[in-house]
């Protein structure tokens, strides 16, 4: 926002909530990426490390709902302030869904057999795309730039591709041979989390977009189903 | 769409309310006190059956601009207006017209409650016959039904031979309303008309509002933005004696275009 507010407290109430924000999508990054690495490694602890973090996560939402209740409450924000904490409101609770993915793939890693399976080699570079959206997302957040929400809405293809590619040949991989059903099976779960972690990436973006624009973003930035 | 700032201190914006539904259209209004300019081609378009509300910081020219829509200022001298206000398919600001049937037509509450000292009946009453001759029956009939209206008949129907400046000041608002209504006119003009008011008593007056708009057209200059997004249908946001931005209420709390309107609404002024 360009101008502070006449009442300095204010700033400070949307300041607070901003790092909060920034405070929370930082660790569903870590989240993420540990995730992703334990799967890699086959690393059974530190799947179990994401697990119980994953707990840090719901308490910064818990967090961040009671002070955007609190701000509309006592502050009465109107226009781009009120568009603000909605989204920030909105945001907490996407990247809490993040992080039940994050979790998800971790439990994926805890019961796969074969950390050498071709398929699952292919993970990290689809994970690292979705990672690079929730980065992506969040500094539009911090900027409040339409831009860079939109930018990060068009990267979600990307990941819709990867993963698509990937489901086929699992599915390939199944129909075809009896061995490591189980990994085949757990990855194919593994990418459905990916793949919703973009989602959650572009809905994020398109929170951004709104909180900064006032307006929906325009369908041709969306990606189609 | 483009994000590219355009020329905000430059701009306005006008999203009026369907051309065929306005009972007042203000036009290319200017207004003088003495040699001093407070209205610059200001342009208000008001909704038939609605609540038009008008905001800006203090001196911004929306009292003015009320003022204006029922020739008050006729009884200033060195007050000046040009421009057209359209009323009913006439200019009212053309001199010769008579202001007095005028100002029955379009009423006006201010910003202090201003009852008379007489009785509550009276009160409603003389504002009545100054304008036509009625019978006792009619009159109590009149005076009952304004204040039926006005939402105050329950708590002063028993005390109508009582002065009007024994009622609280919400009271003392509503009886205003309802001396302002009972010449049935086809607006209504408030000025700040809950300033002075404590909340439950700013409810009262609210409800009272929103009810009357069935029957007719209300505009209202109001500090309190809270109020304004509650119970009006459109706003008019000016500033410097000019209309910034004008559109359905609905989005005007939500998504102002103008900077200035934006910058105002959520308190970052100066």
């Amino acid at each position: 926002m360009a101008q502070d507010h006449t009442i300095r407290a204010f700033d400070d109430d949307m300041g607070r909530l901003n790092a909060l924000i920034a405070q929370m999508g930082g660790q569903a990054e870590n989240l993420i990426r540990d995730a992703v690495d334990a799967l890699r490694r086959g690393d059974h602890d530190l799947a179990a490390q994401v697990i119980a973090r994953d707990k840090q996560l719901d308490a910064l939402e818990a967090e961040i709902e009671r002070l955007a209740i609190q701000l509309i409450a006592l502050r009465a924000p109107v226009a781009g302030d009120l568009r603000h904490v909605v989204a920030a409101f909105k945001i907490s609770g996407m990247l809490e869904r993040v992080g039940d993915h994050a979790k998800n793939i971790a439990r994926s890693t805890l019961k796969i057999v074969d950390f050498r399976f071709a398929a699952l080699t292919r993970v990290p570079a689809v994970a690292e795309i979705a990672e690079g959206m929730i980065h992506s997302a969040l500094d539009a957040y911090a900027a409040q730039d339409p831009r860079l929400a939109e930018d990060v809405v068009a990267r979600d293809d990307q990941v819709d591709a990867l993963y698509r590619d990937l489901i086929r040949s699992l599915i390939e991989h199944l129909s075809e041979q009896s061995a490591n059903v189980i990994t085949a099976t757990e990855l194919l779960l593994v990418a459905r989390n990916i793949e919703r972690i973009g989602d959650n990436a572009t809905n994020i973006a398109e929170a951004v977009y709104y909180a900064a624009t006032g307006v929906v973003m325009p369908d041709r930035h969306r990606t189609p189903e | 769409m483009s994000f590219e700032a355009p020329d905000q201190d430059q701009r306005t914006v006008m999203i009026p309310p369907p051309a065929d539904n306005r009972v007042i259209d203000v036009r290319n209004l200017n207004f003088f006190y003495g040699k001093t300019q407070a209205l610059f081609d200001v342009e208000l378009p008001v909704a038939r059956n609605k609540v038009t509300a008008l905001i800006g910081p203090s001196g911004c020219g929306k009292s003015t601009l009320l003022r204006t829509m029922n020739r008050i200022y006729d009884l200033y001298p060195g007050q000046k207006a040009t421009g057209t206000i359209s009323f009913d398919g006439e200019n009212i600001l053309d001199q010769g017209k008579n202001s007095e049937s005028l100002r029955a037509r379009i009423g006006m509450v201010f910003q202090r409650p201003t009852p008379f000292p007489m009785s509550i009946y009276d009160n409603i009453a003389f504002g009545v016959r100054l304008h036509r001759r009625v019978g006792k029956a009619e009159m109590d009939e009149v005076v009952e039904r304004s204040l039926v209206r006005a939402a105050l008949w329950d708590e002063v129907k028993d005390k109508l031979a009582t002065s009007g400046l024994g009622l609280s000041g919400g009271q003392q608002q509503r009886l205003c309303v309802a001396r302002g209504i009972a010449i049935n006119p086809d607006v209504l003009l408030l000025d700040e008309p809950a300033s002075a008011l404590d909340p439950l008593s700013t409810a009262k007056l609210e409800s009272t509002l929103m009810e009357l708009k069935d029957s007719l057209t209300i505009v209202i200059v109001t500090h309190n933005l809270q109020q304004a997004a509650r119970i009006s249908d459109y706003t008019g946001f000016m500033l410097l004696g000019k209309m910034i931005e004008f559109r359905p209420s609905s989005d005007a709390f939500v998504s102002p275009e103008t900077s200035q309107m934006q910058d105002y609404i959520t308190g970052r002024f100066g």
